[in-house]
Formats: structure tokens, C-alpha cells, sequence
């Protein structure tokens, strides 16, 4: 079945049509790799799948998204939805407070509260995200005296925390050093097995190396989706192959 | 001639820098060379812990009024803070943009009100409210430090603002993305993150209260006698110094200007606790 299901879907900045009838499935326990030029509307459908676009003013949009069947511009909560689909940031964005409070927050705030049971979800999440031996010893510290890299898998770990279905990452590693971005990139794909990922990248090396559908965009449109091999070895757009063997973008 | 001229303007500007720093040096020596020889005459421990006011009869203790400054301070605090602190919440997080253009504005020119309408007010509306509510003359510790804890609102709600508006939008969106809810996002991490600089704000309203004067005056009765409790009057450091000075002579008119020593060192500590708290939020 799939995860996301997204159908004629249009959304406006304004008077600016940011995204043209976007129409993608997008399956469970893949990643699928959004990638185009700046400013193609890439972000944007990340940031609507768990309706982060909500806070930007005069934003709305037309069209479907459903989440397992479920629409979630209907009834659905939208705290729940933002539950379902966790996302990490372009720059690692660690609260200002202990490594450990980082990750309790999320399970905190959906009334979590036993020491113990708080206790184990730290210690898996961290586990999950691999930086668990990194941080076991300093949990109490606080989280902004990590590195970049490390901050980075802070905030997948606390996404995790909430047990969500998906883990959307918007361009996860464009702030990060070449060996941080390995260790994300391997994580990611460790992920993949429990979890469905969607991540933006502008490094097309990344989506060619961790995803397993990539979809183009330009314009607000998309372009092209398919299988991330045949994306980049046979592109049947035109576009598509100008963007990848790097004629622009 | 242009490197004269910038020469020329560049001594204009050191010497504009230079009164404000000698006008502090000033201060200090005029308040220390009269205020510390008539504390060593009096006896150090004698004037600061000394709980008798009497200058007819050359007995100089000023803990009542060291005591009564707290006091009215701490209730301002008490009262104010957490007013203050939510208003600014609310400015900041909660407020449509075409309400924070009416209070925004109306919270600063509550700072721009001199003190002795403010002690009008009081004298007027607060202190027959405290008397009919709760007894006593009205004129108290408690009439007091509700009137201070309106005076210090603008300084700790415009500095708390604008401290909560510097926390980085992405705490928020990090939070929201975990599914939590606006309140919650801002209560539990935007406004854990804007703490060091709220409590800058907390303490610079501190010393807005303590060197307050003209309005305590008018409503917190002034006995020069230990407090005795929230409905009874009191006298603060400020009060004591502005009550007497146009009389006294002497050792009188020294131990007033040690007052101010005593005062004056209050407000150097606090004004190092806000320099301390504002390199800890860097």
C-alpha cells in the first residue's frame, strides 16, 4: 500500500503557484529522493506532507494528500499528522537543553512521563540514530556542545523518539562535513528498513546513493519520478537529463 | 585639512565619551568621601545593622529602611515578574499583529510616565482600594509594591519581548514538527531559551524598583521604624535621603549621603548581575 499518495496537488504562496498539480505515490519503507534546482518547489511538498507550510502566511493549497488513505488536510490533527510524520531539518536544530531532554521532549509531550519508560526511549532512539555510545556518557549536557554531525543525528534520534511512519529531511546534510554526511547517509539507509523516508538533496550523488525512487523537479512541477536508477541512467525527459549531467541547475 | 578635521572630531567624540565616564567618577567620590567617614563615625555595624532611626538624638541606623527597600522591591518582584513575563509571552507569540500595534506602543509610554504621576495614582486609586480591601491606613509595604510592580512592567515586558523574539525560529519549528502544540512549543522550548535574557530583564526591573522614589514616597507612609508587616507603613533607602536632606546638618546630613553609599552599592551589584547574565546568554 502506499504511504503518501498525493494527487492534483496545487498550493499557492500568495498569488505564486509554488507547486503544479503534483500527482506521486510515495511507497512505504523506500527513500525517495527529491531532487531540482532551487527554488523548483522541492521544500515546499516536504514541508506539505506534515504541514510545516501551515506557518508561512498566505500559503494554501488544492488537491489531495493522503497518508495512508487519509486525507490530511480533512480532519485529521494536525499534531497528530506532524506525530506520524517526523522531520529533521536543513540545519541540525538541537533545543537548547540536555541531550536527554532533547529526545524526551517529543514522548513528553505526547504524555509520556514514567522515569523508566522515558529512560529506555532515549536510549533506543540514540541507539537508532547511532550516536548513542557518542552521547551516553554526557546526557545530561547539553546538546549544543555536540558537532554539527552529531547534532544532526541528535535530531533524527529525537524525531524517532515519537515513533513516527515517515521521516521527511529537508537537505539533512547540505550543513555538514563529507564524513558527517556519510554517517547520515548510512543511517538513513539502516532507516529505510522500518522506517519510509522522502529527503530533499541538491547532491545528486546522495540521491544516486541512498534512494531508491527520485523525483525532478523544476518549475513547481514535477518533471520526472521513477526508479533512481533509471532516473539517472535513462531520464525520458529532456529536462531531466540537462539537470543531471549538469547542463544547469 | 580632512586629516585635521577627523582629528578635531575624533577629540569631540573622546571628550563626549569622557563626561558621562567622569560624571560616574564624580559621583562616586563626592558619595564614598561624604558617606564613609560618618559610617567610621557612627560605627560601621552600628549604621547598617542598627535598628533605630533617631537623629535628635545622633542614633543613626538604617537597616528599617535597608529592610523596607527590599521588602518593597521583593514585592514588586513577586507581583510584577510574572505579569510581565506573560504579557511579553503574549506580545511576542500570541498577539495579532494589529493588537501589538495598540499594546506595544501603550507598554512604552507606561515607561515614559514620570514617577510622580505614577504616585499620584497611587495615592489616589491604590492606596483607598488597599485600605477598603484590606485594612490598615492604606499607606503600607503592600500599596507600595503594587504600585512598583506597575512601574517595573514596561521595562521587564519590552526587554522579555524582544528576548523571546531573538530565540531562533527553527526551536519552534523543531518543536512543532514533533507534533506539539503552538502553547506548548513556546512555553517549554522558546521561553526555556529566552531565559538568561528574561532574567536580565528581571533584574534591570529590580533596580528600576529599588531606586525608585518619588511614588514610594507618596503611598508607603515613610515611618522610619523596622516593617512590621504588609499593611503597615515603611520607609525606603531613597525615601530616607529625599524626606531629610532638605534639614539636616552635620552627622545628620553625612549619614543621609552614607544612605546613599549604602544604595549606591545596591545598584552596582545588580548592574553587575545584568552585565554577568548578558555574557552568559552569548
Amino acid at each position: 500500500m502506499d504511504k503518501f499518495t498525493i494527487q492534483d496537488l496545487d498550493l499557492f504562496y500568495g498569488d505564486f503557484q509554488a507547486l503544479k498539480k503534483i500527482q506521486m505515490k510515495i511507497q512505504p519503507k523506500e527513500i525517495t529522493a527529491f531532487i531540482g534546482p532551487s527554488g523548483c518547489g522541492k521544500s515546499t511538498l516536504l514541508k506539505t506532507l506534515n504541514r510545516m507550510n501551515d506557518l508561512v502566511e498566505g500559503c494554501r493549497t488544492e488537491g489531495t494528500v493522503l497518508l495512508d488513505d487519509e486525507n490530511i488536510f480533512g480532519t485529521m490533527d494536525v499534531n497528530l499528522l506532524r506525530k506520524r510524520v517526523g522531520m529533521v531539518f536543513q540545519k541540525p536544530n538541537p533545543f537548547p537543553m540536555s541531550i536527554y531532554d532533547n529526545i524526551a521532549y517529543g514522548p513528553r509531550t505526547h504524555g509520556v512521563h514514567g522515569r523508566a519508560q522515558l529512560d529506555e526511549i532515549v536510549e533506543q532512539s540514540l541507539r537508532s540514530a547511532a550516536i548513542w555510545d557518542e552521547t551516553k556518557d554526557r546526557l545530561k549536557k547539553s546538546a549544543l556542545g555536540l558537532s554539527g554531525g552529531q547534532q544532526q543525528r541528535l535530531c533524527i534520534a529525537r524525531a524517532l523518539a515519537i515513533k513516527p511512519d515517515v521521516l521527511l529531511m529537508d537537505e539533512p546534510t547540505s550543513a555538514l562535513d563529507p564524513i558527517s554526511t556519510l554517517k547520515i547517509e548510512e543511517l538513513a539507509l539502516e532507516l529505510k528498513q522500518d522506517y519510509t523516508i522522502v529527503m530533499v538533496t541538491h547532491n545528486m550523488q546522495q540521491a544516486t546513493r541512498i534512494s531508491d525512487k527520485t523525483a525532478f523537479f523544476l518549475l513547481g512541477e514535477m518533471v520526472e519520478f521513477g526508479d533512481t536508477e533509471q532516473v539517472f541512467s535513462m531520464p525520458e525527459d529532456k529536462r531531466t537529463e540537462d539537470y543531471i549531467t549538469g547542463r544547469f541547475g | 585639512m580632512q586629516k585635521l578635521r577627523e582629528k578635531l572630531m575624533q577629540g569631540v567624540f573622546l571628550f563626549s565619551a569622557c563626561v558621562s565616564i567622569l560624571a560616574i567618577i564624580l559621583i562616586c567620590v563626592f558619595l564614598f568621601a561624604n558617606g564613609v567617614p560618618a559610617m567610621a563615625e557612627i560605627g560601621f555595624f552600628k549604621f547598617l545593622l542598627g535598628r533605630e532611626w533617631r537623629p535628635a538624638n545622633d542614633v543613626y541606623g538604617i537597616l528599617p529602611m535597608v529592610l523596607g527597600s527590599v521588602y518593597v522591591t521583593a514585592g514588586a518582584i513577586v507581583l510584577g515578574v510574572p505579569v510581565g513575563i506573560l504579557s511579553a509571552v503574549f506580545l511576542a507569540r500570541f498577539c495579532p499583529k494589529w493588537l501589538h500595534k495598540i499594546l506595544r506602543p501603550m507598554v512604552e509610554l507606561l515607561a515614559g510616565i514620570p514617577s510622580v504621576i505614577y504616585g499620584f495614582f497611587g495615592l489616589v486609586v491604590l492606596l483607598p482600594f488597599v485600605r477598603q480591601t484590606f485594612g490598615g491606613n492604606g499607606s503600607s509595604i503592600l500599596t507600595a509594591s503594587v504600585l512598583l510592580a506597575i512601574m517595573i512592567l514596561p521595562t521587564i515586558i519590552t526587554v522579555s519581548e524582544s528576548v523571546i523574539r531573538a530565540v531562533p525560529e527553527s526551536y519552534y519549528e523543531g518543536a512543532l514538527a514533533l507534533g506539539t502544540t503552538h502553547e506548548r512549543s513556546v512555553f517549554f522550548v522558546v521561553l526555556p531559551a529566552a531565559k538568561p535574557g528574561i532574567l536580565a530583564g528581571v533584574v534591570l526591573g529590580i533596580g528600576r524598583a529599588i531606586g525608585e522614589t518619588m511614588a514610594v514616597i507618596m503611598v508607603a507612609g515613610n515611618q522610619a521604624r523596622m516593617p512590621a508587616g504588609l499593611l503597615k507603613g515603611v520607609r525606603t533607602l531613597t525615601a530616607n535621603i529625599v524626606l531629610e536632606m532638605g534639614y539636616a546638618a552635620d552627622l545628620h546630613r553625612e549619614a543621609l549621603i552614607a544612605t546613599g553609599v549604602v544604595l549606591f552599592v545596591f545598584i552596582l551589584f545588580i548592574n553587575l548581575l545584568v552585565s554577568v547574565l548578558r555574557r552568559r546568554e552569548k
